[in-house]
């Protein structure tokens, strides 16, 4: 049975984790992401469910590593300055391949930064962030549903893939509020064949990530290595909508996705032939989507809260198949539709073609 | 791994592993982890129990303790102790850590478990140095003490003081039990044992945090001999480090 409520992001998400099976929260308050932890804090014990308040981020994603450890679906939220104290849990999650659930409502950055919406953690996300040969899943939600979906989605790659996965939202889709169709579908408990609960009438378990005799690490890399194969040929996924006769892809995801969504049908409006791809996720990338809308275009255009920093992976997928142009909204400053409309156009003149003047 | 010689008349701990421990001659590791181990055959844990390893020589603890084990990041222990307990109520979950772990990098992890009454047991191995790097300076490096990283003593004007964590941690209100003891000669290991089965007792009793801090050698970093370093812990660390029992529940 499903519901409509008028959700905020936030809420929305940790809504999705409850209806997924999380039942094991631990974090540490910051801005803008509270209403997650103040959420799962009267509703988690409603279901039989944990939540702890930290003392740091540190505690928090060791706390996520412990219940990890344990087999529970667990989870944790924060922003840029938190997320970046995570780091080191991070990589110890995915060494010892752990899944999890990392929420990052980013705000801008570098150091305490602001408030307002970036995307400026994109680098961060999809890199891995930690030390180490690791990547996450990042699932970039555009929506209020979407952060309701996609925190299910991640938490079921975790346990797939088993290793952390990451919702890379911000401030804008983690405040706004629109109608949510919600869906506590009962799943059961996924299998957990690592987890520590005692040796009871089986060999003793181990977690670990130290891989110290000679060989051994470099076989481990390369494990993950292959799971990070396989994870990018079946669970890539990507919004895309092309005209068959696209001159121009536009390329944005999250917040920017959205903005770029309005932008792209107003441009269709006027007559011009423009694409949208939306990498929903971050990691894997949608490398061949975007390469096949690229390479049919001849030319991209990348949309970012940021200074550029998908627009490299933009770069790599279309291996000089195509002209990639760039436009960046860094430090909270939030495009409107006609702005981005405009900067559609202006690539049209470039290219000779007459635009009706905005 | 090399098994261990049986001798006739002594027997080991059911969950300790056959095999030779990797610790230096003099060291405590070896007797602290048998301490550990006859604490969950005492109290039949060997099925519920789950051991969070710090980073240090203790870290190997897997390789001889047939039990449930996980690696936490250096000085996250309690932390990782904290998740696995509150998601999984019904096993018996410590950690097993030396005092760089606990004292320095892992200060904050240590003292928010305790005040949180989290119901967990940490085993704490206090040597006065960092033992797997090679010999720097730890927290709980004495005034004068000469290591790789205070090569001329220890400072305190620069390099700080001593930490007593023992004392400590038996001043917060979720602490249920706090307790150091030595492990230097026979009747100090009867009494770290009976200690042991108190840190472990608290946990079983839910009665909330416990924590045991162990003086033990490390002649290889020292630079001493394992007898020589007996004398050390004796003379040098036992009048920094008061032994006792800080905090129990039933007192």
């Amino acid at each position: 049975m499903s519901d409509k409520l008028l959700l905020k992001g936030n809420v929305a998400l940790a809504m999705g984790a409850i209806d997924a099976g999380c039942r094991y929260y631990f974090g540490y308050p910051i801005t803008p992401q509270n209403e997650i932890p103040e959420y799962l804090s009267a509703e988690l014990p409603a279901v039989g469910g944990v939540f702890v308040q930290a003392e740091s981020e540190l505690a928090s994603i060791n706390m996520v590593l412990g219940a990890a450890a344990a087999g529970k679906i667990t989870m944790t939220s924060s922003s840029g300055p938190g997320i970046s104290l995570m780091q080191e849990g991070l990589s110890y999650l995915a060494g010892s391949e752990l899944p999890a659930l990392i929420v990052n409502i980013a705000r801008s950055g570098p150091g305490l930064g602001g408030i307002a919406a970036t995307q400026g953690d994109y680098g961060q996300a999809t890199r891995g962030g930690g030390h180490g040969d690791y990547r996450l899943i990042v699932l970039a939600p555009n929506s209020v549903q979407e952060m309701y979906d996609l925190a299910g989605e991640a938490i079921r790659l975790a346990f797939s893939y088993r290793n952390p996965a990451m919702i890379l939202a911000d401030a804008i889709l983690g405040q706004m509020k629109e109608p949510v169709l919600i869906n506590p579908a009962k799943t059961p408990d996924p299998e957990a064949p690592w987890a520590l609960n005692g040796a009871k009438n089986r060999a003793p378990r181990l977690v670990k990530s130290l891989y110290l005799k000679d060989g051994e690490m470099t076989v481990h890399n390369w494990k993950m290595h292959e799971k990070y194969n396989l994870l990018k040929k079946n669970d890539t996924r990507v919004e895309v909508d092309c005209p068959s006769n696209c001159a121009l892809a536009v390329i944005a995801f999250g917040s920017a996705g959205r903005i770029v969504k309005t932008a792209v049908s107003r441009a269709r409006k006027r007559g011009l032939p423009v694409g949208l791809v939306r990498p929903i996720t971050l990691f894997p990338f949608p490398e061949q989507a975007v390469a096949e809308a690229a390479g049919k275009s001849g030319r991209t255009l990348v949309i970012e809260l940021n200074t550029g920093q998908m627009v490299d992976d933009v770069r790599l997928a279309c291996s000089g198949n195509s002209e990639v142009y760039f436009k960046g909204y860094p430090g909270g400053t939030i495009p409107t539709p006609e702005e981005i409309e405009a900067e559609i156009c202006m690539i049209f003149e470039k290219g000779g073609q007459r635009v009706c003047r905005l | 791994m090399q098994a261990v010689k049986k001798i006739k008349g002594f027997s080991a701990p059911r969950c300790l592993k056959e095999n030779i421990f990797h610790f230096c001659p003099g060291c405590h590791h070896g007797l602290v982890h048998r301490l550990t181990a006859e604490a969950i055959d005492h109290f039949n844990l060997a099925s519920s129990a789950v051991g969070v390893i710090g980073v240090g020589c203790g870290v190997f603890l897997y390789d001889y303790l047939a039990i449930d084990c996980c690696e936490a990041p250096h000085g996250r222990a309690p932390a990782v102790a904290s998740g696995l307990k509150r998601s999984n109520p019904d096993s018996f979950v410590f950690t097993y850590q030396g005092d760089g772990d606990l004292a320095a990098i892992g200060t904050s992890e240590v003292i928010h478990a305790a005040n949180r009454k989290e119901n967990i047991t940490i085993v704490f191995v206090n040597n006065s140095i960092y033992g797997m790097t090679g010999g720097q300076m730890a927290p709980t490096t004495l005034p004068g003490q000469k290591t790789t990283t205070t090569p001329f003593g220890r400072n305190s004007a620069g390099d700080g003081f001593p930490i007593n964590m023992a004392e400590l941690i038996a001043t917060l209100p979720g602490t249920a039990y706090s307790a150091r003891v030595s492990c230097h000669d026979a009747a100090h290991v009867r009494k770290a044992r009976h200690a042991m089965f108190r840190a472990f007792q608290a946990q079983i009793e839910k009665r909330g945090f416990a924590l045991i801090e162990l003086l033990s050698a490390c002649p290889t970093n020292w630079r001493m001999t394992p007898a020589q370093s007996v004398e050390r812990l004796v003379d040098e660390m036992i009048p920094a480090y008061p032994l006792g029992t800080f905090k129990d529940f039933e007192l």
